[in-house]
C-alpha cells in the first residue's frame, strides 16, 4: 500500500481527495459523513455575507444516454448563518483532527476579510481558500470571478489576506480569463504560495424551446451559471498545467486541481500534471461520498503497480511532457491499425475518415472506379476482404482497411470506434529519420513561413 | 506453492471426460466487453442486486471499479463478501438473484450481466496470482479447526479461518476436493478444472491441510477424535446418495441417480452413455433440468423430463428450463413413474407411467414411454449419520442439521455447520454465506471474544 497522505503547504491530509467548496461541503453533518466515507479533506461551502438563493439552481448536460457529463449551477455562497458554519467547522475538527478542513471565503472590504479570517482561525480551520472564481451572481457584486479576472484587484485582496492570515491560504482561480498566467502571477506577486483551479466555467445549459427561456429556468428567465463536471476536465488540466510547467509558478506554488474529477484515473492525471491535492464536487453530487473508496483503492493499486511508494512520487511526472507545439517531434509517425478480431463491422471509422479526415479507410469489395467515386483520392492495389470475426457479427460484413499511404495518423478513427482497443495507432518509422521539431527547423533557417510564433513576432515588429 | 495447494493441484481431473465436450454458455468477457457492460451500471444506492445476493456482495461498487479500470479492487470487493466469488459468478442462478433484481428489469431494459462481470473481475485477477496476493493473513493463533467435507462450504470456511491465522484440516471422502462445485456443476456453466483451480487459490491462503480419500466417522477418525484433537469443527457434509423411485425394474444398468450420473460425465473418463439415443429424466428440480439439458447437449435424439405435477409447480428455475428447452428438452407434465421396462437382456426399453392429477396417479391411465436411459432426480438422502455422531448436533424433521441463524453454530458448542447439510440443498452462494458466518463465529470464539 502506497502512502497517500499529503502535506499541502502545511495542511496535512490523509489522502489527496478533498471535497470542493460546493453543496457536498455545505454542512458539518455532510462533511462528517464524507470523512467517515474516507475523504481526506473538505473545502467548506464559501462563507461570506448573507445571501439569498433562487429556486431551481442546477442544469445538466447528458450525452447520448450518459447523465451529467456536465453540471452547472446558479447557486451562490452559503445561505447558512456564519455562526452556525463556524461552530460546525470547530466540531468537525474536534472529531477529525487529522483531516483537512479549509474555509472558503468571499467578502468585500479589507475589514470584512480580516474579521472573517480571524473567526475561521478561531474555529480551527486548517487553511483558507479565497473564492476568486464564482462566475455567477457574486461576480455581479464585484466578488468571485470579478476579482479573479482583474489581476490588480486579486493581488490587492490576496495581499490583505496574507497580511493577517496565520494559516495557509489557497487562491482559487476562475477559468473565465484570457490568460491564466495573469491572475496566477498576480497571486504570486502578492505572496501566495498555493493556488486551486479551476472554478466553474461561465455557461448557459440550454434553452427551453417551449417557453423560450434558457436553462436552468427560474420562472420566466435564467442566468449564466458555472459549468463543471467531466466535460470541463480537459480545460482544467490545461489551465493547471500552464501554471505547473511555468518555471516560477511551478516552483513556488502548491496546487489543488479541480475540474471533473470522477475516478482515480482523473485524480492521477491531475497529480501527474502537478497537483498535490484534488477537489471533487460533481461526481459526489451525482453518486455520493461513497466514490472515495475507489478513488483511494484505485490510486493505491496504480501506485503499487508502478512501484511508487507515495502519491508524491506521482506528482508532476507528466508536467515536463507538456510542451509548446513547436517543440513536438515532427518525425513521430503513427498509422491506424484495426484489429480484425475485435471489429464489429459498424464502419463508423470509415465515414469519420472519409468526411472528417483523410479518406484513407477503404471498404473492401469495391472496384477502383467505385472507390474513386466514393471520394478516395488514392486507391491501393489490393484492399484485402477480411470478414468481421466477432461472434454474432453479420456474416457478409467486412473489416475496413487502412491505406498506410494516405493515413496521416490523426487518431480520429480510433476515437470514434465504439469497441475499446479495436483501433490502435501503431508507431512506424518517421519521414525525417531523426527527431526534429519545428523550432529546430526555424532555428536552422529551414522553416519560417507561414505562421509560427517567431515569424509572427518578427512580422509584427515585436 | 504451499504443500496444500500442491496437493489440490495434484488432484487434477483426468483427460477424456465427457464434460470436456461442452462449451461455455457465458464465456469470459473480453476487456472491452466488460468495460462496456460495467459502464451501463447505474451504480444504484441500497441496490436491489445486493439485497438479492445471499452473501451481500457490494455489486455496484465492484462494477464501478471495473469501469474505472481498478479490476483488482473489483475482485477484492467481491471476495471480501464471498470467498467463492469466482465459482459463484459462474454457477449462481443470477437470473433469480442479482440479475433478476437489477432495476433495469423494471424499465424493460436488459439487466446488467452481473455474473459475467463478476467472473471477469475474479478470473482476471486470480489468474494473476491467486487470492493470497489480495489479502494479508493474520498472525498464527495456534488454534486448530477441522472442516468435515471438502465441498464449497468447508473450502470457504477453511480459507477464511486460515486467513484469520488458524490451522485448518479439511477432510474429504473423495479423491478430489470441491464437492459439487467440482463434480456436480453443469459443464456448460463450469468445468471441474475451474472449480479445482479455485480450491487451489483458497488453500494457498494459509495453513490448510487437505486430506482427501478419508472418511470421518470411520476407523480412528471418529467424531469424538475430531472433537478431542481440534478446537472447533465445521460440518460441511453436503447431501447423501440420490433417492430412488422404488419401482420395479429400477435396479440395473441404464437407470442412474442424477447426481451420480452428472459426476460420471464430469469426472470419469471411462464413462460413456452406452449408445443411448433417448432418455427420460424423472423429477422437476434443478438437478433434473441440469441432467436433461446435459444429455440433450450430448446429442441424444430425444430427452424428456417426466414430472408428476405441472410446470408451474416445479422447483427448478424457469430460466433453466427455458435454456434446456432451447436445446430440445421436452417436459411431460402430470406423469407418475410406475415401472422401468427392460428387454430380455436387461436393457432399459422404457418407463411405464400413469397420468397424474395433483401429483396422484389416475387409475387406468397407465402407458409406456420408450427410452433407453433413465435419470432419477427426485432428491438426495441427508447425511444424517455423521452429523448425529457429534453429541448435541440436532436434525430437523427433514434431516437437516439445526444451526443458529446468526452464527451457524450447532447444539454442540465446538461444532458449526453450513451448506447443503443445513439447507437441504441450495446454491454454492448459500454455502459461502454459511461459511462466512460460521468462520466469523469460530474466530471470535477461538480468540476468546
Amino acid at each position: 500500500m502506497a502512502d497517500l497522505s499529503i502535506d499541502f503547504l502545511g495542511i496535512k491530509s490523509p489522502n489527496p481527495f478533498w471535497l470542493a467548496s460546493a453543496p457536498p461541503a455545505n454542512t458539518g453533518g455532510q462533511v462528517i459523513r464524507a470523512f467517515e466515507a474516507g475523504w481526506g479533506g473538505a473545502v467548506w461551502k464559501t462563507l461570506g455575507n448573507p445571501i439569498v438563493n433562487v429556486s431551481s439552481r442546477f442544469g445538466g448536460v447528458d450525452y447520448q444516454g450518459a447523465k451529467l457529463m456536465g453540471l452547472n449551477n446558479i447557486e451562490l455562497i452559503t445561505d447558512r448563518p456564519l455562526d452556525v458554519n463556524l461552530k460546525e467547522i470547530a466540531e468537525v475538527k474536534r472529531l477529525f483532527p487529522k483531516h483537512a478542513v479549509i474555509a472558503s471565503l468571499m467578502v468585500e472590504t479589507k475589514e470584512e476579510w480580516k474579521e472573517l479570517i480571524r473567526r475561521c482561525e478561531d474555529a480551527g480551520a486548517d487553511g483558507l481558500e479565497l473564492n476568486f472564481g464564482c462566475p455567477h451572481g457574486m461576480c455581479e457584486r464585484g466578488m468571485g470571478s470579478a476579482v479573479g479576472a482583474e489581476p490588480k484587484v486579486l493581488e490587492e485582496i490576496t495581499g490583505w489576506v496574507l497580511e493577517c492570515a496565520k494559516i495557509p491560504t489557497i487562491v482559487k482561480l476562475t477559468p473565465n480569463v484570457g490568460d491564466i498566467l495573469e491572475p496566477a502571477e498576480a497571486a504570486h506577486r502578492a505572496g501566495a504560495r498555493s493556488i486551486s483551479l479551476i472554478n466553474t466555467v461561465k455557461s448557459i445549459m440550454g434553452v427551453d424551446l417551449e417557453r423560450m427561456v434558457p436553462l436552468p429556468r427560474v420562472g420566466d428567465a435564467s442566468s449564466n451559471g458555472g459549468y463543471c463536471g467531466p466535460a470541463v476536465k480537459p480545460i482544467a488540466l490545461h489551465l493547471m498545467a500552464q501554471l505547473t510547467r511555468d518555471p516560477v509558478l511551478g516552483r513556488d506554488i502548491v496546487y489543488s486541481g479541480i475540474g471533473g474529477v470522477t475516478t482515480w484515473r482523473d485524480a492521477a492525471e491531475f497529480i501527474a500534471l502537478g497537483a498535490t491535492s484534488v477537489q471533487v464536487c460533481t461526481a459526489v453530487m451525482h453518486y455520493g461520498y461513497r466514490i472515495v473508496e475507489d478513488l483511494i483503492d484505485g490510486l493505491n493499486a496504480f501506485l503499487d503497480e508502478r512501484g511508487m511508494k507515495s502519491v508524491m512520487d506521482l506528482r508532476g511526472r507528466a508536467t515536463g511532457a507538456y510542451k509548446d507545439w513547436g517543440d513536438l517531434d515532427l518525425n513521430y509517425n503513427v498509422k491506424a491499425r484495426i484489429d480484425a478480431d475485435a471489429c464489429i463491422g459498424c464502419h463508423l471509422c470509415y465515414t469519420a475518415c472519409m468526411d472528417g479526415a483523410h479518406q484513407c479507410i477503404h471498404l473492401p469489395g469495391r472496384s477502383k472506379a467505385e472507390a474513386l467515386k466514393a471520394g478516395h483520392y488514392h486507391v491501393p492495389d489490393h484492399v484485402p476482404a477480411v470478414r468481421v470475426k466477432a461472434p454474432g457479427a453479420f456474416p457478409e460484413r467486412h473489416v475496413p482497411f487502412v491505406d498506410d499511404h494516405e493515413c496521416i495518423g490523426c487518431n480520429l478513427c480510433a476515437l470514434v470506434c465504439p469497441v475499446p482497443g479495436c483501433i490502435t495507432m501503431a508507431e512506424v518509422p518517421g519521414p525525417i529519420g531523426k527527431r526534429e521539431t519545428w523550432n529546430d527547423r526555424a532555428a536552422a533557417g529551414r522553416d519560417w513561413v507561414p505562421g509560427g510564433l517567431e515569424a509572427t513576432r518578427i512580422a509584427r515588429g515585436l | 506453492m504451499t504443500a496444500a495447494a500442491a496437493a489440490a493441484a495434484g488432484a487434477a481431473l483426468p483427460e477424456g471426460r465427457l464434460e470436456q465436450r461442452f462449451t461455455d454458455y457465458k464465456p469470459l468477457y473480453r476487456p472491452a466487453e466488460a468495460e462496456a457492460e460495467a459502464n451501463r451500471c447505474l451504480y444504484c444506492v441500497d441496490a436491489p442486486c445486493i439485497q438479492a445476493c445471499p452473501t451481500e456482495i457490494d455489486i455496484p461498487t465492484f462494477i464501478r471499479k471495473i469501469a474505472t479500470g481498478n479490476v483488482r479492487g473489483a475482485a477484492r470487493t467481491i471476495l471480501d463478501a464471498n470467498l467463492l466469488g469466482y465459482s459463484c459468478s459462474r454457477v449462481c442462478p443470477v437470473e433469480v438473484l442479482c440479475v433478476g433484481a437489477c432495476v433495469y428489469n423494471a424499465w424493460e431494459r436488459p439487466p446488467i450481466q452481473i455474473g459475467r462481470l463478476q467472473r471477469y473481475a475474479t478470473e482476471t485477477t486470480l489468474a494473476r496470482g491467486g487470492i493470497a496476493g489480495l489479502y494479508a493473513r493474520r498472525p498464527a493463533t495456534g488454534k486448530r479447526v477441522a472442516c468435515v467435507g471438502g465441498g464449497p462450504a468447508s473450502i470457504a470456511a477453511a480459507g477464511l479461518l486460515a486467513l484469520a491465522g488458524h490451522r485448518v484440516t479439511v477432510f474429504e471422502r473423495k479423491q478430489v476436493p470441491g464437492g459439487l462445485n467440482t463434480l456436480g456443476i453443469a459443464p456448460y456453466k463450469m468445468l471441474g478444472d475451474a472449480a479445482l483451480r479455485e480450491v487451489e487459490w483458497v488453500l494457498a491462503l494459509g495453513e490448510i491441510e487437505l486430506r482427501t480419500g478419508v472418511t470421518v466417522g470411520e476407523g480412528d477418525l471418529s467424531a469424538a477424535r475430531l472433537l478431542a484433537d481440534y478446537d472447533a469443527v465445521f460440518l460441511g457434509l453436503g447431501l447423501g446418495a440420490d433417492s430412488t423411485l422404488g419401482v420395479p425394474g429400477e435396479e440395473g444398468p441404464g437407470v442412474h441417480g442424477a447426481v451420480a450420473l452428472i459426476e460420471r460425465i464430469k469426472a470419469d473418463p471411462t464413462f460413456d452413455l452406452g449408445g443411448a439415443r433417448t432418455a427420460l429424466v424423472v423429477g422437476g428440480g434443478n438437478t433434473a433440468i441440469d441432467i436433461a439439458h446435459e444429455l440433450a447437449l450430448l446429442d441424444l435424439e430425444d430427452v424428456a423430463m417426466v414430472y408428476r405435477r405441472r410446470e408451474a409447480d416445479m422447483s427448478g428455475y424457469a430460466h433453466e428450463l427455458d435454456y434446456a428447452r432451447r436445446h430440445g428438452v421436452r417436459l411431460l407434465e402430470d406423469r407418475v413413474p410406475l415401472a422401468v421396462l427392460r428387454d430380455g437382456q436387461g436393457r432399459v426399453t422404457g418407463l411405464r407411467v400413469a397420468r397424474a392429477q395433483g401429483g396422484k396417479p389416475v387409475a387406468g391411465s397407465e402407458h409406456d414411454l420408450p427410452c433407453d436411459l433413465i435419470a432419477v432426480a427426485i432428491g438426495q438422502a441427508r447425511a444424517t449419520g455423521l452429523a448425529q455422531a457429534f453429541p448435541g448436533v440436532a436434525l430437523d424433521p427433514k434431516g437437516r442439521v439445526v444451526v443458529d441463524p446468526v452464527t451457524r453454530r450447532t447444539g454442540h458448542p465446538k461444532v458449526w455447520a453450513g451448506g447443503d447439510c443445513v439447507n437441504g440443498g441450495k446454491e454454492v452462494v448459500n454455502a459461502a454465506q454459511d461459511a462466512k458466518l460460521a468462520a466469523r463465529s469460530i474466530d471470535a470464539l477461538l480468540r476468546g471474544a
